[in-house]
């Protein structure tokens, strides 16, 4: 029994040791202070940084380093504490459609990003910040979708000359069409029924009228969901970019919530107003000359007149993009994508409609204060919500459409803006906050500097119980931790994206605590087959072997229950859940491969009286 | 073996006895006090303030019911400058609203105060939770032990044996339930790391109960005399001195959080605390009795034969 690693296997633990090293390295840089100033619609040039550091100066702030990127741009600062003095100087200074974030600006040196070393993300709990957790209506997403497949049914109905006696939405699945005779009904169901594959139909008699009630599935309802919360999340990301938050954090929480969290945000107010500003689109065609007055609204485009056609020809949530770009000679346009449905919805109305004019409004659920008197002549403010329409879109269909198709004739301002207004209306269904939760960032400082005082704190501790309990074996312990700790940091910072917080940094303390019990066991074991008369080498190979099944089952139990709590929980039973699981699966490599290498390194390949276990001494007197 | 050896089973009827009042006067206590349910579980709004000196409450209380905070709740929060003003959900207010509303009230309530106190008061931060939200998460709560202890019961099941599943869930059910206990009974706060706290004792209890359940195992197997109950005392006497040091170790780690680690661990190193104590006690008696109880034999465990072969070659 020589106890001795095969090359391979100590080569294996220095690399392990070196990445993580390598890799949780970056966390050692602390952030600069910053902000970062941004326009809603246009690109900021080097020319907008005068105003910005003029502004600066005259408010006595110390900021260095300011560069310009991505039409943004970012300030340093000395200190923390001059962030939100720096902010008002220069939103003073600038108009209000600027927009001053702050921001913590990376430090680590260029190497490291290089090798795709980064820092760890710190939760909202850590740094300051808002979290918002908004749920998404899906009977008004669902019940949009009723609205376009009615528009298109009246118009089938139309093109095939099949009249009915009206058409409306019972419930949000459900759509109900009325014939006068049955024969229209048969009919009308023929006509419709190999366009609406995600509706049921069924044929009902009452009173004399045939009805056809069109009901969706629940698979389609399902999907539906799926797709609206999709479209929520992307419109929330577009927004939260808007804002100009560092890192935002935008995720799905179960199948109708999505969690934004906007790390250094201190106004919860602000960020609702851009939030929740809900939007829609909806496409029309001009109303024809003569059209009776009912059958249109009027709006004013650019300062002319236009008459909107009441008939939706297609929703925004069939939009998938929009991007402003140059064409082939130059001139500015939009690009819009549309899914396969709406490709083809608009294929059919626009191959007849060439020539016409198409119009797109964008409609914003705003609110608005207003006073009334109750009955005791008293003055109540009541919050009245109303829907502002506005026609962003007013342009000539020269071909058939289909899929994609480009809007031309903009200058690039007008081009960005109505790709900006098209991709914010695009958002698939109004969205309510169910949760918020506002973090200063001086408590943030605080939970993790004593996080962190007290990982290094219960580190300690446990690193000189085991040094004064095991001695030697103790310090190959120690160094497992040690290694223990640099590798979840790593694996938290550069391998998977998750973000500490502060229940997470309760994990890693509670793997400090439980890692050292798979060495506890291996330790304990080597000197019971000590106390049995067994020889250091053999003692220290079984040691190793019996606990290995303990350790194994005791690891994959607690990382079961680990999981559980990833799967189900939020918020900070994820958090904790996460830095367990890591920490389960680094403890084991570290506590039993990482100390048998040492282990072998200091007693293996020799001939060994003792070996320096703690106490081992008392059970050979008891023995003898 | 070693040769002093403490008789635990020995105890084992008065402890199972101990065992069944606590948790009984847990479940008395949850039925009837029930648990102190913090923000996350029930809903409203919170809002976080500090002082620079330390707060007459009474003057707060005052200066909120004068300003028309009646239903207003204050509770100091780690040290006698921090305070938290609970806010119930204002149902006239539209459910699209109320988030907006909450993000204002922190700031009104700090100026409100302010006006009325000579300290200096920072806010620190304010959270809403909608009434929909907070039911949900004691449910999910509950789902995730439920979920839990199943997964858990079956592992054991297929990798020692049901008789020993059944030891290391009702060990678990124990100590989640005296847990609770303490915590109904002492009025602390239940919130979110609370929960998250709960879960981790699930995890350690397990530790400690399938290590002693592995040496169980290994006992039946190596040793070819001696009772079923000789059988748990050897084992509960070989993995003695590992359940200490692993539970001192994780002691020590969690009175470094709770003394250091600020007010917002405190709750989740108070719950541990109590777990890993109780989660030490039931890994040696109540799983190890419950593995009695219910007549453990040696073919329970009953040996592949390679395995077998190996083992016998050990002294």
């Amino acid at each position: 029994m020589l106890n001795r690693y095969p090359l391979w296997k100590n080569l294996l633990v220095l690399l392990v040791v070196i990445l993580g090293f390598l890799y949780s390295l970056p966390n050692l840089y602390p952030d600069d202070p910053a902000l970062q100033i941004s326009h809603e619609s246009l690109e900021l040039t080097e020319g907008d940084t005068p105003v910005i550091t003029t502004a600066l100066e005259a408010a006595q702030v110390e900021f260095f380093g300011e560069e310009n990127s991505d039409g943004s741009v970012l300030v340093r600062l000395g200190s923390l504490e001059d962030q939100l003095r720096a902010k008002t100087a220069i939103e003073n200074a600038l108009t209000d459609d600027y927009i001053v974030a702050l921001n913590l600006a990376a430090t680590t040196p260029s190497w490291m990003q290089a090798i795709g070393a980064g820092k760890m993300n710190l939760g909202l709990d850590l740094q300051g910040g808002v979290h918002f957790l908004m749920e998404v209506d899906m009977d008004a997403a669902i019940e949009r979708r009723m609205q376009d497949n009615q528009s298109n049914v009246r118009t089938i109905l139309r093109e095939e000359r099949i009249r009915s006696r009206g058409l409306n939405i019972v419930d949000s699945s459900h759509l109900e069409v009325r014939f006068a005779t049955e024969e229209a009904r048969r009919q009308g169901r023929s006509a419709l029924i190999d366009s609406f594959p995600e509706l049921q139909f069924q044929n009902r008699d009452a009173e004399g009228v045939f009805i056809l009630d069109m009901r969706m599935s629940a698979d389609v309802m399902l999907q539906i969901q799926r797709d609206t919360l999709q479209a929520n999340r992307t419109t929330l990301l577009n927004r939260v970019d808007a804002l100009g938050v560092s890192e935002p954090t935008v995720q799905q929480q179960g199948s109708d919530r999505i969690v934004v969290e906007l790390p250094g945000v201190q106004d919860p107010a602000q960020a609702i107003r851009i939030l929740q500003r809900i939007a829609t689109l909806e496409f029309h065609l001009e109303a024809e000359l003569g059209s009776p007055s009912l059958s249109y609204e009027n709006y004013i485009y650019d300062g002319i007149s236009v008459n909107v056609d009441n008939d939706v020809i297609l929703q925004g949530d069939r939009v998938s993009n929009a991007v402003s770009s140059l064409d082939q000679n130059g001139l500015p346009q939009v690009i819009l994508n549309l899914d396969g449905q709406g490709g083809n919805q608009i294929n059919r109305i626009s191959r007849d409609n060439v020539g016409r004019l198409m119009d797109v409004l964008l409609i914003e659920t705003k609110s608005r204060t207003i006073v009334t008197l109750d009955a005791e002549g008293n003055e109540v403010e009541e919050t009245e919500f109303y829907e502002d329409k506005r026609l962003i879109m007013h342009a000539v269909i020269r071909s058939a459409l289909g899929r994609q198709f480009s809007i031309t004739g903009l200058d690039p301002r007008e081009a960005n803006d109505l790709a900006l207004l098209i991709r914010s209306g695009s958002l698939a269904a109004p969205m309510t906050i169910v949760e918020q939760s506002v973090i200063g960032p001086s408590m943030g400082r605080e939970n993790l500097e004593q996080g962190i005082l007290g990982v290094q704190v219960a580190a300690t501790l446990v690193v000189l119980f085991m040094l004064a309990y095991y001695r030697v074996f103790g310090l190959a312990a120690n160094a497992a931790l040690i290694m223990n700790i640099l590798l979840i940091f790593a694996i938290m910072s550069s391998i998977l994206p998750a973000t500490l917080t502060l229940p997470g940094i309760v994990g890693i303390v509670l793997t400090v605590g439980m890692a050292v019990d798979a060495n506890v066991l291996i330790f304990t074991r080597i000197r019971e087959e000590l106390a049995l008369g067994v020889p250091p080498q053999q003692a220290i190979d079984a040691g190793y072997n019996r606990a290995f099944t303990t350790i194994l089952d005791a690891n994959l139990t607690t990382f079961l229950v680990a999981a559980v709590l990833y799967t189900i929980g939020t918020g900070p039973v994820k958090g904790f859940a996460i830095t367990l699981m890591i920490g389960i699966m680094t403890s084991m490599f570290t506590a039993i491969v990482g100390t048998r290498a040492i282990v072998n390194l200091i007693y293996g390949g020799r001939n060994v009286e003792t070996i320096s276990i703690g106490a081992q001494k008392r059970i050979k007197e008891v023995e003898a | 073996m070693l040769n002093k050896e403490i008789d635990f089973m020995g105890i084992r009827k008065p402890a199972a006895i101990v065992s069944a009042i606590l948790v009984l006067v847990s479940i008395i206590s949850l039925a009837t006090l029930s648990l102190e349910l913090g923000l996350d579980f029930t809903s409203g709004t919170s809002v976080r303030l500090t002082y620079s000196e330390s707060i007459d409450l009474g003057e707060v209380n005052s200066a909120l019911s004068g300003n028309g905070y009646e239903d207003a709740v204050v509770v100091t929060f780690g040290s006698d400058r921090e305070i938290r003003v609970l806010l119930p959900v204002d149902e006239t207010v539209a459910i699209e609203n109320q988030a907006a509303q909450a993000a204002e009230v922190g700031e009104t309530i700090a100026a409100m105060l302010r006006e009325n106190s000579s300290s200096e008061i920072t806010l620190e931060g304010s959270d809403y939770v909608s009434a929909k939200v907070g039911e949900e998460l004691a449910e999910q709560g509950g789902l995730g032990m439920l979920v839990a202890l199943g997964i858990i019961m079956v592992y054991i099941a297929v990798r020692f044996q049901f008789k020993f599943s059944m030891g290391a869930v009702v060990a678990l059910a124990h100590d989640l339930i005296i847990t609770l206990g303490i915590f109904s009974i002492t009025g602390m706060e239940f919130n979110l790391n609370t929960l998250a706290a709960l879960l981790a004792i699930i995890g350690y209890s397990l530790n400690d109960t399938i290590v002693v359940s592995d040496r169980i195992r290994e006992n039946f197997r190596r040793l070819r005399k001696g009772s079923p109950l000789e059988m748990v005392n050897i084992s509960l006497n070989q993995t003695l001195s590992r359940t200490l040091i692993t539970s001192l170790t994780t002691l020590l780690v969690l009175f470094s959080i709770l003394f250091i680690g600020g007010e917002s661990t405190q709750g989740f190193a108070i719950a541990l605390i109590i777990g890993v104590v109780i989660g030490t006690y039931s890994s040696i008696y109540i799983a190890s009795n419950v593995i009695l109880y219910m007549n453990v034999t040696r073919e329970d465990l009953m040996i592949p034969v390679k395995e077998g072969t190996e083992l016998d070659d050990t002294p």
